[in-house]
Order: structure tokens, then C-alpha cells, then sequence
């Protein structure tokens, strides 16, 4: 995984803002990978960022066992961050997952694309809430 | 053969002509990459291209390649007053960043137009083409070139250049604080894409750390942010650009010393971009 490839510009202002954020926020490039979290985020997932470093967004989902209201298995294509990056549009949902002190928690995920130019996709932000 | 460079004008904001900006020049942001043959390729249209214009002419150069970093007024102002525009053996080729609202020659031309200008854009009599910057590394005129968004106020990007083994970043409008310096790698800092190892880095330091407080988010950089993203992105010579409009010829004198004391030993020491100054990039 090319982890040392310049950033867009974009990219490094939703980082920069997502910093500043007291809400759980993760950006993935436009290839999905996971390439920042924040601090907020952090509380949540149990491990810092520069702990784990870039993952493919769905690799790093996976570990909290994503589940619907009804307890099955949440489908890839039904998850927000997997909606913004292959279909380029915002998605919301609500759902179950098992964070990192093992407690199920009922999350909401928003997750929207960031075009930078007319037509130039460069990644998603996905901001989570506790419900 | 390594990168030639020569500055037509370094002044930031609004040209400042006087006695007291001999030294270093007031015109704004222009910068020739010297080329063998006829063709010329030029970064930036400020004040400075005016003067690089009428040189152009005397040289017979007819095949030119533009590339503007942005459309602020101090990097398109002296477009209008470039001798080779009149002249119909010309070719201008003119390549600026993508705008999600108007196409670059739109932009461009309202400053071509009454009120603003007298002579409307279709009496110019070279052959003018405007171009979008691609997404990807291309070359003009035996030149390797990219670009990429910077952090300033719009669609800003600095450019890299290379040839013959030389590498040189153009970032004369950059404010890379904003989004980080310190403990960020180098993908992670606005620019570092196009400085990264760079030989030479023409990079904004138009305020002391002082005046940088009440301007942050101007879109421009203080004199140590400079310092620090060349030590950063592990660029080696970083050459002083984009002058405060209000610093004179003994001020600047002051703040290149002052960047020499800011920057690590195993750099080369910075110094202050002047108009005639001539790189030579090995």
C-alpha cells in the first residue's frame, strides 16, 4: 500500500478540520483506505491512529462486527462509507457494532464524498455518533 | 540539461516600484525557465512578465507556455501589457487551475474586457490557447512539470519542475501552517508532493513571525513556516519569495539573515528571491 503518496489538498483540510472536531470522524482516500482518524474517533476504536496506520476502510470496519438493528450481519453495500465511496453520494444509517471494550453499541453513521474539482472524487468523510 | 531559472519579479500583493525596492525589485510574481531555441516557458503573469515580454521579443521567442498558479490580480496583471500579445506570429499557450464554476479562459478574460481594459481580448493578435492543468505529470518544452492544489485562498496550485537530474518546486503563494507542518509526514503537508527533494524551492515567506499572527488564513506564509516546510519535505535551497509590499531593500536584507539562523546546518542557506537573479539549478 503506497502509504507516502502526496495527500490532496482536500484531503489535508478535512484532516485538519476533522482535528478540531469533538466528534468521531474517520476520512478514507479514494481508493477506500483508512487514512485518518481523530482524537474523538479514537475513544471509540481504542487504539490511536498512529498506531494502526493505513487499512482498507472495510478491513478496519470489519473489527467491530458491523450489525443490523436486527442483529444480522450488516451487508457491505448497505454501509455508508462503502455507499460514499462506490456509488459518490451521501449516505446515513443506523446500526449495531461491537466497539473496542467488547460493549455492543447502537452507532449512526453519516458519510459523504469530497469532489474536489468538478469531477475529481478524492476520498470520504464518515462522522459516527453513539446513539 | 539542469533547470535554468530567471526571476522577472518576486514582489508579493501589488507591484512596488521606488528607490526603496531597488535591490530586490517590486514587480510581482513572473519567473522564466531559460530555454534554448524558440520556445519560452513562463511561470506566473505578474507585473514582472512585462519586462520579460519585451526580452522575448528581442529573442525571437514565439512558442510560449504560460502556467499561471492562480488568478489573484499579482500573478495575472502584467498578462495584458506581454509584448509577445500583439504580435500574430505568436503562439500562447496558457494553463491555470481548474475552477468548478468557470472555464480558465472566462476567468482570464474579464480583465480583458471594458471596464477593466480598453482593448477587448478578440483584437489580441497572437494565436492563444487556455488549458486546464491536467491531474497528471506532463512536459512542456523538454521540461517534466506537475501540479498540485496548495493551501492558499481558490483554486491555487504550486508547480515542480525537472530536468536534467534538477529538480525545482514553485509554490510562491503557500500557506502550509494552516494545515499542518510539525510532526506531519511529508504526505500529509500541503505541497510536499511538489517540494519533496526538491534542489531549490521558490517558496512565499512574505511575513515575520510576528506579522503572522493577525494574518493567518491570508493564504500566505511567515518567514520560519517557510524555513520549516523546507526542512520538512527535505527540500535543500530554499529561495525567499512573494516580499511584503511594505518591506524595503534593508528590511529584506534583515529577514534573509534572520532565515539563516532558522535553518538547520546541513541546508544550504536561504536566500531573498531578487528580480534579475538567475538559478542555476545542479
Amino acid at each position: 500500500m503506497d502509504t507516502q503518496r502526496p495527500k490532496h489538498l482536500v484531503l489535508i483540510l478535512a484532516r485538519e478540520f476533522a482535528s478540531n472536531l469533538s466528534t468521531p470522524t474517520l476520512i478514507a482516500d479514494a481508493r477506500g483506505n483508512l487514512v485518518y482518524y481523530n482524537e474523538a474517533a479514537e475513544a471509540v476504536v481504542g487504539r490511536r491512529f498512529s498506531e494502526m496506520g493505513v487499512m482498507p476502510a472495510d478491513e478496519f470496519a470489519a473489527e467491530f462486527e458491523p450489525r443490523t438493528l436486527a442483529s444480522e450481519p450488516l451487508p457491505l453495500e448497505q454501509r455508508p462509507v462503502r455507499i460514499a465511496l462506490d456509488e459518490r453520494r451521501a449516505a446515513h444509517l443506523r446500526y449495531l457494532v461491537t466497539s473496542a471494550d467488547g460493549v455492543e453499541r447502537e452507532i449512526e453513521v453519516t458519510a459523504f464524498p469530497l469532489f474536489a474539482q468538478t469531477d475529481e472524487f478524492v476520498g470520504i468523510v464518515a462522522i459516527f455518533w453513539r446513539v | 540539461m539542469p533547470l535554468r531559472l530567471k526571476i522577472w519579479g518576486c514582489r508579493g500583493s501589488i507591484a512596488t516600484p521606488g528607490t526603496e525596492t531597488v535591490a530586490f525589485g517590486g514587480n510581482t510574481s513572473c519567473v522564466e525557465v531559460l530555454l534554448d531555441g524558440d520556445e519560452a516557458l513562463v511561470l506566473d503573469a505578474g507585473t514582472g512578465i512585462r519586462g520579460l515580454g519585451l526580452d522575448l521579443v528581442r529573442r525571437n521567442k514565439r512558442r510560449i507556455h504560460l502556467f499561471l498558479t492562480h488568478l489573484h490580480l499579482d500573478h495575472l496583471e502584467g498578462l495584458r501589457f506581454f509584448a509577445p500579445l500583439w504580435d500574430e506570429k505568436v503562439t500562447l499557450d496558457v494553463w491555470g487551475p481548474r475552477s468548478p464554476v468557470l472555464g480558465l479562459r472566462e476567468r482570464i478574460l474579464r480583465s480583458f474586457s471594458p471596464p477593466l481594459f480598453p482593448i477587448d481580448f478578440r483584437d489580441v493578435p497572437a494565436r492563444i490557447t487556455f488549458h486546464d492543468l491536467p491531474g497528471k505529470p506532463w512536459r512542456s518544452a523538454g521540461i517534466s512539470l506537475s501540479s498540485e492544489l496548495v493551501l492558499h485562498p481558490g483554486p491555487t496550485v504550486g508547480f515542480r519542475l525537472q530536468a536534467g537530474g534538477s529538480t525545482v518546486a514553485y509554490l510562491p503563494d503557500h500557506e502550509p501552517a494552516l494545515a499542518g507542518i510539525h510532526g506531519r509526514s511529508i504526505d500529509w503537508i500541503s505541497g510536499g508532493g511538489l517540494a519533496g527533494g526538491a534542489d531549490v524551492v521558490l517558496h512565499d515567506a512574505q511575513y515575520l513571525e510576528e506579522e503572522y499572527d493577525g494574518k493567518i488564513g491570508w493564504g500566505h506564509s511567515s518567514l520560519a513556516d517557510a524555513v520549516a516546510f523546507c526542512d520538512a519535505v527535505g527540500a535543500d535551497r530554499l529561495v525567499l519569495f512573494h516580499h511584503e509590499p511594505e518591506r524595503a531593500d534593508r528590511a529584506l536584507e534583515s529577514l534573509e539573515q534572520r532565515a539563516r539562523e532558522l535553518t538547520p546546518a546541513d541546508r544550504s542557506p536561504p536566500e531573498l528571491a531578487r528580480e534579475g537573479m538567475i538559478l542555476e539549478v545542479s
